[in-house]
């Protein structure tokens, strides 16, 4: 396995808080990475570093072995050129990592298929009529194969979610991100949208899941990672992370949790 | 004790000198709405633009069209402009004056249409590789004109009647045609009735528009029906304000 996503050292403040303190993280193609945590823990916003939509504040982060944000050191002073440069580079790593929401955020005025088609074809250029029908095929991949023209207002939660899976997936990334996929969710959709998530997994979908459905990623993981006031605190397969003897922090972590 | 034509009424009505006037009430406060649209949006942008003194001159243009009466902004156009050697035409005095005015209230409706679309739409939509003139143009403006229609109908309204302003500075609209009409025989009732049943026609087919408009949208998002006395009375709590 080589390594797909390389994040390290990465430092993000904002303001006087530093909310990433230093993480280090190696995704596998294939591999399938729960990131465990409490809440306020930097999950979330190591996530939008990796795709780029928050800028880091140092340490260097690489993509199938090309660096795509480093820690440029006058980055508030780039000029134009360098910042439109930065600008096109950040779409175009977006394009090849989806990301899932915790509140989906489906576009409100499109449908189901509309939803999966519009980045394809606005952002690669797709021809409308292949777009469509991948956009069906993913549809009936995420097991909603009759929603296709049913507007986000019509669809359950949990339908909502696994069309934004569908929509992330529509740009045939190479790398997923879920953020928290299921904490909007109504208990009982809950499973329909965990059980997409391990079919693609299982398929060879490299994802790494920010979550705190511990049956997922007893199930679904490769690895676990637990963070801690921006860093991570602990890391180990999913067997090991659940058997063997873990450090007393996540224990007690895993305990609340739990009962 | 005046009594009433309504045999003149009827002939006004149906005459071209009333008529071409109507049209040009229309016409102004089409172009007017129009322009008003494109400055409000453009000033909306800048308003929410990532440089400081693009902002500035957005609140600048605000200012200085919100704080000024729109009467005084027409008259100012009309006689000070010549003297810079800028010679308009009445209506297009009309039109530049009425529009610069209605682009500093349509701005407030654009913003808050932009703003009523979510952050999490935008960062969706960025997630997926759009820039941010396609997350602007696939995302967030479909979302924000749904919320704008009906208020932007209730501008045209209100535009529709503003435009009788224009009179003083001598374009042939409804209004100073009915007054100029009037005083060569002093029958005002009737002239001034006929100009009334234009107001109220135009003012009644945009409002009939405005209801099936919105009432495709609402089908296509199937939400609460929506009874055309909401949008009547929507219309009328508005668009009466004095600027």
């Amino acid at each position: 396995m080589s390594a797909l996503l390389d994040v390290v050292g990465v430092y993000k403040r904002f303001g006087a808080l530093d909310v990433l303190r230093g993480v280090n993280l190696t995704a596998h193609r294939g591999e399938c990475l729960v990131v465990l945590g409490a809440s306020g823990s930097g999950k979330s916003t190591l996530l939008r570093c990796i795709n780029l939509l928050e800028p880091i504040s140092s340490g260097s982060i690489a993509f199938k072995g090309e660096t795509i944000t480093g820690s440029p050191t006058n980055a508030h002073r780039a000029n134009a050129n360098r910042a439109n440069a930065n600008r096109a580079n950040a779409n175009r790593i977006r394009q090849q990592i989806g990301m899932v929401f915790q509140s989906f955020e489906l576009f409100q005025h499109l449908s189901a298929v509309e939803n999966v088609v519009l980045a394809p074809v606005r952002v690669k250029g797709e021809a409308p009529q292949e777009a469509r029908a991948y956009a069906r095929h993913l549809l009936a991949k995420v097991h909603l194969p009759d929603k296709a023209d049913a507007l986000p207002d019509e669809l359950s939660g949990g339908q909502q979610q696994r069309v934004a899976i569908a929509r992330a997936l529509a740009m045939r990334p190479e790398l997923l991100l879920y953020d928290e996929p299921t904490s909007a969710l109504d208990p009982e959709t809950v499973g329909e949208v965990l059980q997409v998530m391990q079919e693609l997994s299982d398929e060879g979908m490299t994802s790494i899941v920010v979550t705190h459905e511990m049956g997922f990623a007893r199930r679904a993981a490769d690895r676990v990672v637990f963070m801690e006031h921006g860093q991570i605190a602990h890391s180990a397969s999913a067997a090991d992370f659940f058997g063997a003897a873990v450090p007393e922090r996540v224990a007690r972590f895993l305990g609340g949790i739990e009962t | 004790m005046a009594t009433i034509s309504f045999p003149l009424i009827i002939e006004y009505v149906f005459s071209a000198r009333f008529f071409d006037a109507a049209l040009t009430t229309l016409l102004i406060s089409l172009s007017a709405l129009f322009w008003g649209m494109m400055i409000g949006l453009l000033v909306a942008m800048l308003q929410e633009a990532r440089w400081r003194s693009l902002r500035w001159v957005a609140m600048g243009y605000l200012w200085l069209f919100r704080g000024t009466p729109v009467l005084f902004q027409l008259i100012f156009a009309f006689n000070v402009l010549p003297s810079f050697g800028l010679v308009l035409s009445g209506f297009t005095c009309a039109t530049l004056a009425l529009a610069l005015n209605e682009g500093a209230y349509m701005a407030e409706i654009m913003r808050s249409g932009i703003r009523a679309v979510g952050s999490g739409q935008r960062l969706a939509a960025r997630a997926l590789g759009m820039q941010d003139w396609q997350v602007m143009r696939w995302v967030v403006l479909p979302q924000a004109l749904r919320i704008i229609i009906p208020p932007i109908g209730n501008q045209f309204i209100g535009m529709l009647k503003l435009s009788a302003l224009v009179s003083v500075i001598a374009v042939d609209e409804l209004l100073l045609v009915a007054n100029q009409t009037a005083s060569s025989n002093f029958r005002y009732l009737e002239a001034l009735s006929a100009a009334g049943i234009y107001y109220l026609l135009m003012t009644t087919l945009l409002m009939i528009g405005q209801f099936y408009l919105e009432w495709a949208l609402h089908r296509r998002r199937r939400g609460p029906a929506i009874q055309p006395v909401d949008i009547i009375l929507g219309a009328t709590a508005d668009a009466g304000r004095i600027r």
